[in-house]
């Protein structure tokens, strides 16, 4: 007879797997009631690391030209494919069907094509250049905002993770993820497909814990530049909404959208972690200027 | 250590000095592991946020490049001055550190504030010079306003073992300094054992440093604890062999608060909380002001802070 191997959850911080500096841990159940996994239960100061953690890795990330930023997506695509197995195991483990198991992985693999796809192309989709009085060439191009602190959707724990994930570095941004409390084993698993994915340590971090207990830091934290939060928890909502006027955040709450329709994704979910800039560069009005050659 | 050798020196005088090729052994593996148990030391919010003060007020503000200008130098005198405004009630840094030629524009721009005007000399950071261009770079620093002189040791010489080259150039920069206290850089990364920092160590303390710095910054590893409680133990064992109380300064590589409270600890616990001034004890760093102040902003504010809203120097 032999002994099972179990694997051990931990978070994912720039690029490591650490264990939660608090060393506290929860239990997450199955649905008949079962115990899933010891999981790390992660204090503020484990989000105050890996926000250090992306905040370095933003300017290596968003320097990167988009075309490689694509090949990176597309790569976690090909290693999450591979990986399907577990994934779906890991689905069942956390309460689902086999055959919506196998449809969850099947379009998380298909989003990060997806965005891996719009990596290269929605800049100049959403670019411009604009009509001005003076003499200037006057062109507005989106730009990344920063480290953008996630609390990933609670229910479909594999789907929403990677919709929420994928645009957001698709973009260039760096990111911070609280995964599903009660389902949080397939994003512990998932931070071991971004880790063979030639993805840069600290682009995406992962945690695992309560949002009741991190939200508040994800929301206040100086150095994070936008807050997505994906529950109808008013509460919450308004906490955010004032915790994130202290520095500006950008914050976007996805509590209506349905993650398996045509909704689910659009380069518009690429926008909302975007900042436009506008350039006013001045031109010699030739016409105007009253010739000279 | 015992006193053996009787010397003539080059005056002809007749000097007595310790024999340096017999100064402590160190015990590499036990100074490691008592330095990380400073490490495990619990500090209260309130024991931290006086610490962190303190840490602020011990720091030598320092900027060491070859492309300083005036105008860098007098912006770093400012950040200085007012480390943060949004924070009211912030105790300025210790020193300014800088190259002698920019000592002048410095000591202006600090004028009336208390804080010191440190310069490094003796050709920093590589020390390779003859010693009456030292004694000159050591006395333009002082004629322009120096209150401290931060001179580094002949390493090469150290290493060949003419300890006496070494005890002397020390003592020549001494009395060059005049009225300004002299802090004597090892440079620790290049001396390879801890046997060789405390031989150093003596030899600076004996030869009239007032204090006792770990490195130039230039080379790596720069100041590590380890290495600190070497020297520390050196000053520990100076002071009850003399009486004379030498200061300390690890500079380069500290460049978190929380790092710097564990320096304080291991001061507070091998010499004692005589130390704990910035007459006695300094840290060159240039960025672990700002980590200071986003841990004082915190405490302060609750929330965690942003490197963007502290100014850079």
């Amino acid at each position: 007879m032999r002994l099972e191997v179990l694997k051990t959850y931990k978070i994912y911080i720039g690029g490591q797997f650490p264990r939660t500096e608090s060393g506290r841990y929860y239990s997450p159940l199955s649905k008949t009631g079962k115990k899933l996994a010891n999981v790390c239960l992660c204090s503020r100061k484990d989000f105050r690391d890996a926000v250090v953690a992306a905040r370095s890795a933003f300017a290596g990330w968003s320097n990167r030209a988009a075309f490689n930023r694509s090949q990176i997506l597309y790569r976690m695509a090909e290693m999450l494919e591979g990986r399907k197995a577990q994934f779906i195991d890991e689905l069942i483990l956390q309460g689902a069907t086999r055959a919506a198991a196998e449809k969850e992985v099947h379009l998380a693999t298909d989003r990060l094509i997806y965005y891996a796809g719009w990596c290269d192309k929605f800049q100049q989709l959403f670019s411009a250049v604009n009509p001005v009085a003076s003499s200037h060439f006057n062109f507005s191009a989106p730009e990344p905002t920063g480290v953008v602190a996630i609390i990933a959707p609670q229910g479909d724990a594999l789907l929403g993770l990677v919709s929420l994930i994928a645009p957001v570095i698709a973009g260039g941004n760096t990111c911070v993820v609280l995964a599903a409390a009660d389902k949080p084993l397939c994003a512990v698993t998932f931070a071991e497909v971004l880790n063979s994915s030639d993805l840069p340590g600290g682009v995406v971090n992962i945690l695992t814990g309560k949002p009741e207990e991190l939200a508040s830091w994800f929301a206040g934290h100086m150095d994070v530049n936008a807050t997505f939060y994906c529950e109808k928890d008013t509460d919450i909502q308004k906490m955010i909404r004032e915790k994130s006027a202290d520095n500006l955040k950008r914050i976007h709450f996805y509590d209506t959208i349905d993650w398996y329709s045509d909704k689910g994704q659009s380069p518009y979910f690429i926008m909302d972690a975007q900042e436009i800039k506008t350039t006013w560069h001045p031109v010699e009005n030739i016409a105007g200027a009253g010739g000279g050659y | 250590m015992p006193v053996t050798t009787d010397r003539k020196s080059k005056t002809g005088q007749l000097t007595s000095r310790p024999d340096f090729h017999s100064t402590p052994r160190i015990d590499q593996v036990g100074v490691e592991e008592r330095a990380s148990r400073f490490t495990k030391r619990s500090l209260k919010k309130d024991t931290k946020l006086n610490g962190l003060r303190l840490v602020l007020n011990m720091i030598d503000l320092t900027t060491l490049e070859g492309k300083d200008t005036e105008g860098k130098v007098k912006q770093l005198c400012y950040k200085a001055m007012h480390p943060h405004d949004a924070l009211p009630g912030l105790p300025t840094v210790a020193a300014v550190c800088v190259y002698p030629t920019m000592v002048r524009v410095a000591k202006k721009a600090l004028e009336g504030s208390g804080i010191k005007v440190a310069s490094v000399a003796t050709a920093f950071p590589s020390g390779q010079a003859p010693r009456d261009v030292k004694i000159r770079d050591t006395k333009y620093a002082v004629a322009n306003g120096a209150d401290e002189v931060d001179m580094v040791i002949s390493r090469g010489k150290f290493h060949a073992g003419e300890y006496n080259f070494v005890f002397d150039e020390i003592a020549a920069i001494k009395e060059a300094c005049g009225h300004a206290r002299l802090k004597v850089i090892l440079e620790t990364g290049e001396l390879g054992t801890f046997d060789k920092v405390r031989r150093a160590s003596d030899i600076a303390m004996h030869a009239g440093a007032d204090f006792i710095k770990t490195s130039t910054g230039k080379i790596q590893p720069a100041a590590t604890m380890p290495v600190t409680l070497v020297m520390l133990e050196a000053i520990r064992d100076f002071y009850y062999e003399t009486g004379k109380m030498i200061g300390m300064k690890p500079a380069g590589g500290i460049s978190k608060s929380k790092l710097a409270l564990h320096y304080l600890v291991m001061v507070n616990e091998v010499l004692g909380a005589d130390w704990l001034t910035n007459e006695w004890f300094r840290f060159g760093a240039s960025s672990l002001a700002n980590d200071v102040l986003m841990q004082l902003a915190k405490e302060a504010s609750g929330l965690y802070q942003a490197g963007n809203y502290f100014s850079a120097d």
